[in-house]
């Protein structure tokens, strides 16, 4: 980075010669108002708000009227923000803003929190004095996520850029023209892109406002906040979560500059509605005679402490939903023989095979914001905009990388976006997919590649076999010319063409600059795994700077499997009984249940059997659930929003979440109940259990146990840090309605809840200024109620955090053995003819269970179907939309066929989460009947 | 001693003058109509509820004693689920008045509140409303409004051209 002498305002600074002025400004903290401007968006100049005076040289006086979002850095820059040109351009211009801007905002969502109030506000503006009337719009129906109010529209055409050019959305444009333009669908229905939801943030006005706020609207400064992690899948993106009067009401992005940037993914934006279900476990129950019956928190303890005191051994099923915490307290109580991870054994081998290629590995794996600047991307086995939404809007952005750097070389800065957008003219780069059937991602793919996991394998063992070879000729960039030509090798031999997209991958890869290889366990399939890390390695070897990424399916997987390796299967299969019917006098008698449904994980009939056995099944859990039923003992546990933890993201990445309210029941964390049955049972009966133990204390002994933890404790600051000597407040300084929200109970207001876990305070009162970033609870500056505001919390905008991103990763390539990786390669996929070996389809609707009890997502879950080759259903007349009968694990099922989804012959999808094929482990063997067509 | 004879005379005249007590309950004190006194909240002109739910009135409080859950029909037309004045903790000074944007609360002359119990002071939405205007005659806010929430629609505002035909090719 280069620092560059600039004058504003006549006061010198030094500043990133490769930025504009606006942007430099900004980091600077100086307040200059904006619309179009986005950081990651970059500059259009389409608002003219950004206004500024720049002079020839230091005697000139006049100067001249430029945008400062167009206008580079340059040595000996003099420019004025504050001359009163300046200042009257921008009040003129927001004045011709607001002429057709409705009289809204006490109605108005975005209220509050307005991009476009502060910058009104900024400017001076406060009367409308044109005279004529407003210009209006009618709206429309965009799906259960995004409402639109078109009135309000301000024309700066972020939402286009983003939903368009940015996330890579078909269904949202611009119509009309002049100040008649209109921001929507060509028809009214659902907004079809899996990043919608980021419209909200990325809209300076009310036009895309948050649905699932409106319907328990609360203003921005009402929410008691908490920095929080997304539980949604295993990339673990930073979020806000907000509560108010004992309800979540909705999830904004938390900035990271190392993970999720300024966006989410729809799942983890709209999928927070879980924790108000009617379903949730409130208070803790007990099996009587027949049924469940409630009790409370100290008899449930006391039952509970005594089943584990009386010495019988237990088992414990840990959950990669539960924090490290949580499962490490599991652990400790049952004992780590007794404690198994909560997934089947194929799922924790491969998790375990990620670990070991990431910690014993040649490659680094980038974090979710470097993927972003690599330019050759191959995507090995991944439906990625499904198993890892976020990380597939970064890989969009991988695949403008390679033609940006070509621009770049023609001295145009990155930020010049439309000038960019001219010369690159929606090339992409070079992309590489890999996968069963079709996905989101091809559109942006060089070439696709569909076939069975094992032929995957095969193919990504060739490249790397490729790369290896290259080395013997001379270089790889002579062979980069078939790289661009798609249609190389397009032969009537599979086997040459095989060898040809092998070729030219691998040649690809070896012209980037940095190649990326992206893989993961949503296959089921270890050869997939190491055929990824076999080529980066390959790459390694030629000296190239590769990043490998595996995709891992939920939030803590990594971390779970980091504490034991021992998987559901193992349990099941420990005390197996003599009788199937008898239940078992085995000594292990009591299981403890972590946050996990075992009938999400495998066969219903295999779940059954194993919870048979037990005398006493002890469920700690926050929904209610098949296994929650099972239950002799359940206690209330926390989700997200209830419960202070730390989870492992696929990178490896620790990072900590907090609680965002203290719920006004008996829900509380999983590692509190299990700390209290722990001392509950230690201690002599009539003696008080000694004083419960804090967070930070479970993190020592914590990593006492697991010394590679060891950074887990040092991901934010601990519970007896102060700002000064004042912990950092969950709520606004202008939280209101204090002394009358409990009013209706007793009018003696209740005092506020202590927080002992944690350096933030359940109060408003507390530190005003910029926190650690880890403790961040919500972004607010004087002039600045937007979620713009973040610009004050950055070292520079778009930049890290001050105090630097939070999380710690866990692991950096060690370079040990090689031998680690001996080539596997699978045989190639022969279909057996009359059977279909069933592959899991992944939807970023439905495939996470917990999101699926949301009303929002529960609008976009696809219907149970079964995908078939379209050859396959040709040959036995199968049409679209048919009914068939499907064998799955032993019962037979009718399921409607969905056709062209480019699965290889002899192979059929089953969407993977939905209540239809619960507990079914793919990839299976199964028959299907066409049955009578009706 | 002359100036205690004078005091005693000046008290003495002082039972022929006209008397400054009021004899309240008996007799009432003239309170102006801006008095801020008991708050209320108001209907407009078609007689449905004035407030639209934005939380301006809680913000603006300094002693934090109003509460409220908006919430929407099926128009759209957004109003208070709840509304909570905690009238133990009211201060009166009117700010919330000055920050509605709907003059939908409205603090009037009335002061005579005294309860024996605090919890008798905690006073909902249905203890609030009024079946009137108030002090402000004919407004609605959903008229001047750009939103369509069942009271006119998109356009049809005082102040609103027909919405824009996004379709039309003439410029």
């Amino acid at each position: 980075m280069s620092m560059t002498n600039i004058l504003i305002d006549n006061v010198p600074y030094a500043v990133d010669g490769s930025k504009n002025v606006l942007a430099a400004s900004l980091s600077l903290g100086l307040n200059l108002p904006y619309f179009c401007w986005h950081p990651a968006l970059h500059s259009v100049g389409a608002c003219r708000q950004c206004a500024v005076l720049k002079y020839k040289n230091a005697e000139d006086t006049k100067g001249k009227i430029v945008m400062a979002c167009l206008e580079p850095i340059a040595d000996h820059l003099r420019i004025s923000i504050e001359a009163p040109e300046a200042r009257q351009f921008r009040a003129g211009n927001i004045e011709a803003l607001m002429t057709n801007h409705p009289h809204d905002c006490p109605v108005c969502d975005e209220g509050g929190e307005c991009h476009l109030q502060d910058m009104t506000v900024m400017t001076g503006h406060n009367c409308r004095r044109y005279e004529f009337k407003k210009r209006t719009h009618t709206n429309q129906y965009l799906g259960p996520f995004v409402n639109h109010e078109m009135n309000r529209c301000i024309q700066c055409y972020r939402c286009v850029r983003f939903y368009k050019e940015y996330a890579g959305g078909k269904d949202l444009d611009v119509f009309a023209s002049h100040d008649d333009v209109y921001f929507g669908r060509h028809e009214e229905g659902v907004l079809e892109s899996e990043f919608s939801g980021n419209l909200v943030e990325v809209c300076p006005t009310g036009v895309f406002t948050d649905k699932t706020l409106k319907k328990h609207f609360t203003r921005k400064w009402d929410l008691t906040d908490a920095p929080s992690i997304c539980h949604q899948c295993g990339v673990g993106c930073n979020i806000i979560a907000s509560e108010r009067y004992g309800s979540i009401r909705r999830i904004l992005t938390r900035y990271n500059g190392d993970v999720n940037g300024y966006f989410l993914c729809d799942r983890g934006r709209f999928g927070y509605e879980y924790v108000n279900s009617p379903q949730r476990i409130l208070a803790p129950a007990i099996k009587g005679d027949c049924a469940l019956a409630n009790a409370s928190p100290e008899q449930a303890i006391r039952q509970i402490s005594a089943i584990i005191a009386s010495g019988k051994k237990m088992i414990g099923i840990g959950s990669p939903q539960a924090s490290l915490e949580s499962n490490f307290l599991l652990q400790q109580l049952v004992g780590p023989a007794h404690f198994y991870a909560g997934i089947p054994r194929a799922e924790g081998k491969l998790i375990r095979r990620v670990i070991t290629l990431l910690k014993n590995g040649k490659v680094r794996t980038p974090s979710l914001a470097e993927v972003k600047d690599f330019d050759a991307v191959f995507v090995i086995g991944e439906d990625v905009t499904n198993t890892a939404p976020m990380l597939a809007l970064n890989l969009r952005q991988a695949a403008k990388k390679g033609p940006v750097e070509l621009v770049k070389a023609m001295h145009i800065p990155e930020w010049n976006d439309a000038a960019v957008k001219d010369i690159v003219q929606g090339t992409t780069g070079l992309f590489y997919i890999a996968t069963p059937h079709h996905t989101a991602l091809d559109e942006i793919a060089t070439r696709t590649y569909h076939a069975h996991p094992d032929d995957i394998a095969r193919l990504a063992y060739a490249v790397a076999q490729h790369i290896n070879a290259f080395s013997s000729i001379a270089g790889a960039s002579s062979s980069t010319a078939d790289a661009h030509s798609p249609d190389a090798g397009t032969t009537a031999n599979p086997d040459a063409d095989f060898e040809a997209l092998s070729k030219s991958i691998a040649a690809a890869l070896l012209a980037a600059k940095k190649p990326l290889i992206v893989s993961g366990i949503s296959l089921y399939s270890e050869a997939l795994l190491d055929s990824a890390a076999s080529i980066t390695n390959a790459l390694k070897d030629q000296a190239k700077d590769p990043g490998l990424v595996f995709i891992v399916p939920e939030a803590n997987s990594i971390g779970l499997v980091m504490l034991s390796d021992q998987f559901l299967e193992d349990a099941y299969e420990k005390e197996e009984p003599d009788e199937d019917e008898k239940p078992s006098q085995a000594d292990e008698d009591t299981a403890i249940l972590l946050e996990n449904d075992l009938y999400e994980r495998t066969f219903k009939g295999q779940t059954d059997l194993f919870l048979r056995r037990q005398k006493n099944i002890i469920v700690l859990d926050s929904l209610e659930n098949a296994t929650t039923r099972q239950a002799t003992h359940l206690l209330p546990a926390a989700t997200f929003a209830e419960a202070d933890g730390t989870l492992i993201n696929n990178e490896g990445r620790a990072q900590r979440f907090y609680q965002v309210h203290q719920p006004d029941n008996a829900v509380r964390s999983s590692w509190k109940w299990l700390q209290e049955l722990q001392s509950a049972a230690s201690s002599e009966p009539n003696v008080p259990p000694s004083a419960s133990t804090h967070f930070d204390s479970i993190l020592q002994s914590l990593v006492r146990e697991f010394p590679e933890l060891t950074a887990i404790t040092t991901l934010a600051p601990a519970a007896g840090f102060r700002e000064g000597t004042q912990k950092i407040p969950r709520e606004p300084h202008r939280y209101s309605g204090r002394t009358a929200m409990h009013a209706n109970v007793n009018v003696n207001e209740p005092q506020p809840p202590e927080d002992a876990d944690s350096a933030l305070s359940f109060t408003m009162e507390g530190y005003a200024g910029v926190p650690p970033p880890a403790l961040t609870p919500f972004y607010w500056s004087p002039g600045w109620n937007s979620v713009q505001a973040i610009n004050k919390y950055q070292i520079e905008v778009g930049g890290p955090l001050h105090g630097g991103n939070p999380g710690k990763r866990l692991f950096e390539p060690s370079n040990i053995p090689a031998a680690i990786l001996t080539p596997n390669i699978p045989a190639p996929f022969t279909p057996t003819p009359g059977e279909w070996l069933v592959l899991p389809l992944y939807h970023i609707f439905g495939s996470d269970p917990l999101s699926a009890l949301s009303p929002g997502i529960k609008e976009r879950i696809p219907q149970p179907y079964i995908a078939l080759n379209d050859s396959d259903a040709d040959k036995t007349g199968i049409l679209e939309g048919h009914y068939v009968e499907v064998l799955l694990n032993g019962q037979k099922q009718r399921l409607p066929v969905k056709l062209h989804t480019g699965l290889p012959p002899g192979t059929a999808g089953l969407p993977k989460g939905l209540a239809a094929t619960a507990g079914l482990q793919f990839p299976f063997s199964t028959t299907i009947n066409s049955g009578n067509h009706d | 001693m002359f100036s205690n004879l004078r005091s005693i005379w000046i008290v003495f005249l002082h039972m022929f003058h006209k008397r400054e007590t009021v004899l309240y309950p008996e007799e009432k004190a003239y309170l102006p109509p801006r008095w801020r006194g008991r708050i209320v909240l108001t209907r407009d002109p078609e007689g449905e509820e004035r407030c639209v739910g934005c939380y301006l009135c809680a913000a603006v409080c300094p002693v934090d004693c109003i509460s409220l859950q908006a919430t929407e029909d099926e128009h759209g037309r957004r109003y208070p689920e709840f509304f909570r004045i905690n009238f133990s903790r009211c201060i009166f000074c009117g700010l919330c008045e000055d920050a509605c944007p709907t003059d939908a609360i409205q603090l009037i002359p009335d002061f005579e509140m005294g309860e024996y119990h605090r919890q008798n002071l905690v006073y909902e939405k249905e203890d609030l409303l009024i079946d009137g205007q108030g002090k402000v005659q004919g407004y609605n806010f959903y008229k001047v409004a750009g939103i369509d929430a069942g009271v006119k629609a998109k356009g049809q505002g005082a102040n609103e051209d027909k919405p824009v035909d996004i379709k039309k090719l003439m410029p």
